[in-house]
């Protein structure tokens, strides 16, 4: 499906998030003009098409205690980018996984990965783990956990 | 935007009831899309649904979730990349602040490594992005690395809390 004109209202009125009413897609509706229908067929569109990853209660990490954020990076040879970069990226405690360019000489690293934890020494711990369980004793990686937060926005629709 | 030490501290996890952090667990990736979700919440989890929108509503209003609603697909237009760059630490405080004042900007964030500063630029097409990694390396004298996606391995689940 592709996103046209009319659907503009509807994304500006769901991307805030949902009014914690008990018919919060009557509410919206009323308020762009559609029917709650509409609106509930008009997100399931979305969400089937991919357009909406997902939808429900979007938790903050940072403010539940998951405070030691870490990017994790590994050097991964081209003929085994694709098996490690999916057994990464599906396991449970992985919350993006992505492949970038490797920057020689100073950044040898084409395999990205996010872990949050509650501290530091879990985070290093799940490392460790995910290294024994998924086979990657020969990849280099480095742990970059985080420090300051000095600036986060959600990537906005429009 | 300030750094995050002026935020309050919020919610041990440890001190959620188990109706919360089934809340939680079980609704990030879909929401019922029936007219009353929450009520069909609350009877998938043994509750009332003035319950459930009392929880969200505390929580939401604690900031432990951020809203009750979508998670977009970036969007396929414009451009965007992940950069990094190596600041003295005594200048870390200004250089975060001249990249975080761009518009461009959405993540800016300190790693505890040599390069210790990490930034997403995103505009609408690939001249911007260049431009203001172009400025931002310029500011900082250093050499800005640009690394920006090749290909995706993740699919956004949520996350398991416990």
């Amino acid at each position: 499906m592709v996103i046209s004109d009319r659907d503009h209202p509807l994304i500006a009125a769901i991307q805030g998030g949902l009014p914690l009413v008990s018919r919060p897609y009557a509410d919206l509706a009323r308020r762009i003009g559609w029917s709650e229908e509409q609106v509930i067929n008009r997100i399931g569109e979305m969400q089937r098409s991919g357009i909406i990853k997902r939808f429900g209660v979007i938790v903050r990490h940072h403010e539940l205690g998951y405070r030691a954020n870490a990017m994790v990076v590994w050097d991964v040879p081209e003929q085994r980018l694709d098996e490690v970069g999916s057994t990464l990226g599906d396991h449970p405690c992985v919350t993006l996984c992505y492949q970038r360019p490797r920057r020689l000489p100073d950044w040898p690293y084409n395999l990205f990965s996010m872990i949050h934890g509650r501290s530091r020494e879990q985070v290093s711990a799940q490392v460790k783990q995910l290294v024994r369980e998924l086979g990657l004793d020969g990849i280099p990686h480095e742990i970059l956990f985080s420090g300051q937060r000095f600036k986060q926005r959600g990537a906005r629709y429009q | 935007m300030l750094a995050e030490t002026l935020q309050p501290e919020f919610a041990d996890p440890e001190a959620l009831t188990d109706l919360e952090k089934r809340l939680l667990n079980e609704y990030q990736q879909g929401l019922p899309l029936s007219p009353t979700p929450f009520a069909d919440m609350a009877e998938h989890l043994g509750t009332t649904e003035a319950e459930v929108l009392r929880i969200l509503d505390d929580m939401q209003q604690q900031g432990v979730i951020s809203r009750v609603g979508p998670v977009f697909k970036p969007k396929q237009a414009g451009a965007s990349t992940l950069a990094a760059v190596a600041v003295a630490p005594e200048e870390l405080d200004a250089v975060a602040a001249f990249i975080s004042a761009f518009d461009e900007v959405n993540h800016n964030y300190e790693r505890l490594h040599r390069l210790n500063l990490w930034f997403v630029v995103t505009a609408s097409d690939q001249q911007r992005v260049d431009q203001v990694l172009a400025e931002i390396e310029a500011h900082c004298g250093q050499p800005v690395l640009v690394l920006p996606l090749l290909k995706h391995f993740h699919i956004d689940l949520g996350f398991p809390l416990w």
